[in-house]
């Protein structure tokens, strides 16, 4: 048996290493994210994430024990929480941050923080915070630095003692965005009283973590904390469900979840069926073996037994080495999502039930193919079979019918009747290298759709080279100040108007963006990329808000202002928009200000300027008292890009190798079966006097036309995949638009042609080899 | 023969090395072969008629001495050489046929003159082995004297210096065997082509010009036939 193995080494070899890709991608992904959702359970388990929350205005300590008694609450944490304007020497961006007290001198009982470097915040000190870890990151702050915080009004000097973790901020997401941007909003954390102090809290309290006792009902605790914190500017308690970071995460989990387990199992599906195909075909070339050992009387069973345990040991070979390659690259990727989620730790081990399953998988579809082979083999009574298969039986093809003859050579001829002789073998040849492909363009077209969103937002919706923001609404004037400036091109105003957005028991904290007339820069399109249209009353809400407040169009929405004389209005949804990503929320720019009770005021406003005047611009904004920051587009896309860029690129690598690999496995295994069919034909053509090349060209010229054929069918399977992927990944959250670039077709279409090439040229080489005179000998 | 001379061999030895036993093929052949002669190699099997035509058609290499065809050394040509030597010169036709089967028996000939300085067409050739009637049959529909009689028109019909035949009836019975060597016979004589038939059927020898009797690798008689007899005579 170990003969027949070293005899078949080549394609064993690449049975093997199709195996391999197919388990150590399954192993690698599915094993990745296990251990995600497992350390984010027990992070969130051993640092004691709050199960509810709830934000009010001003609350007394004294109703801690009133919440307390609420049946079903378990532990509860009375908090002080207040977004505060920052400045950071050396960044000239308005920053901002949210401070999140914690108990004096000791860590909170609920929400515990994980101190990656310095200490907790010590009793009594009013100036010390600690800082969250990508915040403190994003400006290389560390303990004994110092920023500047604006409190109630009031500018003051804090010091940096810790830079910590928390479950309840693992993505640090200012509540106005949706993407994280650890360089314009960080957490922090300070002191109870210090936070009382500056907040005008002494003795109260407005914000409550919570966690539920066994069996408790979430939706009866947030309506009874609700009843109970009303009177005192209760903003609606809710579950973990909907706590911002935990719902990004949940989301991103989601994702990664689809990416993680479907695609790999198609990759598994794949190298199984592959396997599958090569198998058959293997057991069908040795029937003259298999008859021998018929003629010597073993049962069909043995035969099967002993291809069995042939087959057992390649499958087994390369599913052992595709799991520690999975494991070791899961490993790799695992601490890649531990310094992107920032887990303080990462439960990354191999389950077993994923190494079963791959097992499973790939010998039960080893063992099929073996099964379907010999028992096809066995059919026929040994004296029968030990002859060689009849002389096939071939006809003109459809081609050659159709009157067209005349325009192929002989070889030319040989290769397409080979091609329809058998329609099913070639089908399958065909199938197996398009889903390789069809593989790489579902891991690629991220890349195309995350270019096309950043091309859209970018590029046509958002076209401003920088962004100048006022510290308070400003008279409109301002802009015709912003043109005067030298080397300004266009000056256009925006205006966001923060409110609390209120439906029933439902509320959302956002910014009512003000959307002038006729924009130029800044152009308001939903995902069919159609400008949105406002109308002079009522606003457009995004489809995700919309479920957040449980709206539809022609309902009212209590909107509190929450800057200027803090007007309570109700506003009608005017109508949806479908965008991107996000959650916002539109309205005519005049209408916003009307809203505000303010005239023609403006919240900054969007630059076109050139280039080369970059600098002064810069200066001249910098010194003006009310420019609260400035910030070039560029930069902007640079961080967003980056956020993606590093986990896409070792996923796409991975995905590219193996799919690589697999068509490597099917194109060799193909080549080397037809080989082995055709070595009599093509020796003989050499002793007619055929070159090296002749021949050469009729062995891989039907591979060739296989593999032509497989590229579309496994770019357009790979779309259609891909299309129905996106689509199972659209939340309200984020719309994934389905788009390939044609960049994509061709890195696909040459990791193909190249996994290819090498293993043509692999068969080519044994073509030397051809025995000439021996073929003279033997009957076919 | 006065006859110009298209093969000559001077001291020609074929040493096979099978593991650790050496195998001599051929001890030291001397013969010549003159154009339009058909030449009958008659010996047991084993004898080395067989290495000796492969050594002759360009598809093997000798261990030492000489092989000239038409004052060419075949003992210096390499791989590239010897396949444009069976290209342009040799006819081939094998004990079985080895035809193509994908391919029409007029394609099968067509794959050969395609590739020919000099070809007669397709239907020529089967037209010289009475076959024209089957020219787009395949392989598969073919009888084996059939399939013999295109191996032979595929051979012919770039018009070869030589045709070397290695068991042309060994697959066939003696009454369609008759048919092939007919063909063989008919070819030699209307292109004049230089004929060498390998063979253990001392009866197919009395169709020869000459006949070479080779044993144990060596040359062991040559004789000319003064009583040649047409193929339709022959039985066996």
């Amino acid at each position: 048996m170990l003969r027949d193995l070293w005899g078949m080494r080549g394609q064993a070899l690449a049975i093997v290493f199709v195996i391999l890709s197919g388990v150590a991608t399954y192993v690698s992904m599915t094993g990745v994210m296990n251990s995600l959702q497992q350390t984010l359970s027990t992070y969130y388990a051993e640092y004691r994430f709050a199960d509810g929350f709830a934000t009010v205005r001003r609350a007394p300590e004294l109703l801690l024990e009133r919440i307390r008694e609420i049946p079903g609450i378990n532990t509860v944490e009375t908090r002080v929480v207040s977004r505060v304007n920052l400045e950071i020497a050396g960044f000239n961006e308005p920053v901002s941050g949210t401070l999140v007290s914690v108990p004096e001198g000791g860590q909170p009982v609920l929400n515990r923080l994980f101190i990656r470097e310095g200490r907790l915040v010590q009793p009594g000190r009013e100036n010390e915070v600690v800082l969250n870890e990508p915040f403190a990151e994003a400006h290389g702050l560390r303990p004994g630095d110092r920023i500047t915080a604006i409190m109630n009004g009031r500018y003051r000097d804090l010091r940096i003692v810790g830079v910590a973790l928390s479950p309840e901020f693992l993505m640090q997401i200012d509540p106005a965005s949706i993407f994280p941007d650890p360089r314009r909003y960080g957490v922090m954390w300070m002191g109870r009283s210090a936070l009382e102090a500056a907040y005008d809290m002494d003795g109260a309290f407005n914000d409550v973590a919570f966690t539920l006792g066994p069996g408790a009902d979430i939706d009866e605790v947030i309506d009874r904390l609700d009843r109970l914190l009303r009177p005192y500017g209760g903003q609606g308690a809710f579950g973990r469900e909907d706590q911002q970071s935990h719902f990004f995460i949940t989301e991103e989990f989601n994702q990664l979840e689809q990416t993680a387990t479907i695609l790999p199992l198609i990759f598994l599906g794949v190298a199984a069926f592959l396997l599958n195909i090569v198998i058959s075909r293997l057991i069908s070339l040795q029937r003259e073996q298999i008859a021998v050992l018929k003629a010597f009387g073993y049962r069909t069973a043995d035969v099967g037994v002993h291809y069995g345990k042939l087959v057992l040991i390649i499958v087994l070979t390369g599913a052992a080495a595709g799991t520690l390659l999975g494991f070791w690259l899961g490993s790799l990727l695992g601490d890649l999502y531990l310094r992107y989620y920032r887990f303080p730790y990462l439960e990354y081990d191999l389950q077993p039930s994923v190494v079963i399953t791959a097992a499973i998988l790939t010998i039960g579809a080893a063992l099929i193919g073996v099964a379907l082979a010999v028992r096809r083999a066995v059919k026929l009574p040994p004296a029968e079979a030990m002859r060689p298969a009849p002389p096939a039986t071939y006809r003109a093809t459809l081609v050659e019918r159709l009157g067209l003859q005349r325009f192929f050579s002989q070889p030319s001829r040989m290769i397409m009747r080979d091609l329809e002789r058998r329609p099913l073998k070639a089908l399958l040849t065909i199938l197996g290298i398009s889903s390789s492909c069809a593989i790489l363009i579902m891991g690629l077209f991220f890349y195309d759709s995350f270019d096309y969103v950043i091309h859209i937002q970018f590029g046509l919706a958002q076209r401003e080279d920088m962004t100048v923001t006022f510290t308070d609404p400003t008279s409109r004037a301002a802009i015709s100040e912003l043109k005067s400036l030298p080397g300004v091109l266009h000056a256009e105003p925006f205006r966001t108007v923060p409110v609390e957005l209120r439906h029933g028991h439902l509320s959302y904290q956002t910014g009512i963006e003000g959307i002038p007339q006729g924009p130029y820069l800044r152009r308001l399109i939903d995902i069919d990329l159609q400008p949105v249209s406002i109308p002079p009353e009522g606003m457009v809400i995004t489809g995700r808000l919309a479920r957040i407040l449980d709206v539809r169009p022609g309902d009212e929405v209590i909107v509190e202002v929450q800057e200027g004389r803090r007007y309570t209005r109700r506003v009608p949804v005017a109508g949806l928009t479908r965008q991107f990503v996000g959650v916002a929320a539109y309205m005519d720019m005049d209408a916003a200000n009307r809203l505000a009770g303010v005239g023609q005021a403006i919240s900054g406003a969007f630059l076109m300027i050139d280039r080369s005047f970059e600098r002064e611009i810069t200066d001249s904004l910098t010194e003006r008292p009310r420019v609260a920051g400035i910030a070039f587009q560029d930069r902007v896309i640079g961080a967003f890009r980056d956020t993606i860029a590093q986990t896409m690129l070792t996923y796409t690598f991975i995905l590219s190798l193996f799919a690589g690999v697999i068509t490597f496995g099917v194109v060799y295994n193909s080549a080397r079966i037809m080989l082995s069919e055709r070595d009599r034909e093509l020796a003989s053509l050499r002793v007619l006097g055929f070159t090296k090349g002749e021949v050469t060209y009729i062995l891989l010229g039907e591979l060739a036309v296989m593999i032509l054929l497989s590229i579309p069918l496994g770019l357009v399977l790979g779309a259609l995949a891909s299309a129905g992927f996106a689509r199972s990944l659209q939340t309200d959250m984020y719309q994934l638009p389905f788009v390939l670039a044609k960049g994509t077709l061709v890195q696909a279409s040459l990791i193909v042609l190249g996994a290819s090439a090498v293993s043509a040229l692999i068969v080519s080489l044994r073509l030397n080899s051809l025995d000439l005179i021996g073929v003279l000998k033997t009957r076919e | 023969m006065g006859r110009e001379i298209v093969f000559e061999t001077r001291g020609l030895t074929k040493v096979y090395g099978m593991g650790e036993v050496q195998v001599h093929a051929l001890r030291g052949i001397d013969i010549e072969l003159y154009t339009g002669e058909l030449v009958v190699l008659l010996g047991a099997s084993g004898s080395g008629k067989s290495t000796l035509v492969n050594i002759l058609g360009g598809l093997d290499t000798a261990t030492a001495g000489k092989v000239f065809y038409r004052g060419m050394d075949l003992t210096q040509a390499g791989d590239r050489e010897l396949t444009e030597y069976r290209r342009r010169h040799v006819g081939f036709v094998f004990q079985f046929y080895n035809l193509i089967p994908s391919l029409t028996a007029r394609e099968n000939v067509a794959i050969v003159t395609e590739i020919a300085l000099n070809p007669i067409t397709p239907e020529q050739a089967l037209d010289l082995v009475e076959l024209s009637d089957r020219k787009d049959s395949f392989p598969a529909q073919l009888s084996g004297g059939q399939q013999q009689r295109v191996a032979i028109a595929r051979a012919i019909a770039k018009q070869p210096g030589v045709l070397l035949c290695d068991e042309p009836t060994g697959a066939l019975d003696s009454r369609t065997g008759v048919i092939v060597l007919e063909a063989l016979e008919r070819v030699n004589r209307e292109l004049g082509t230089t004929t060498v038939i390998i063979t253990h059927n001392a009866v197919q020898a009395e169709m020869a010009d000459r006949i070479i009797y080779l044993s144990d690798g060596q040359v062991s008689g040559v004789r000319g036939n003064d009583h040649k007899k047409a193929a339709r005579e022959l039985t066996w």
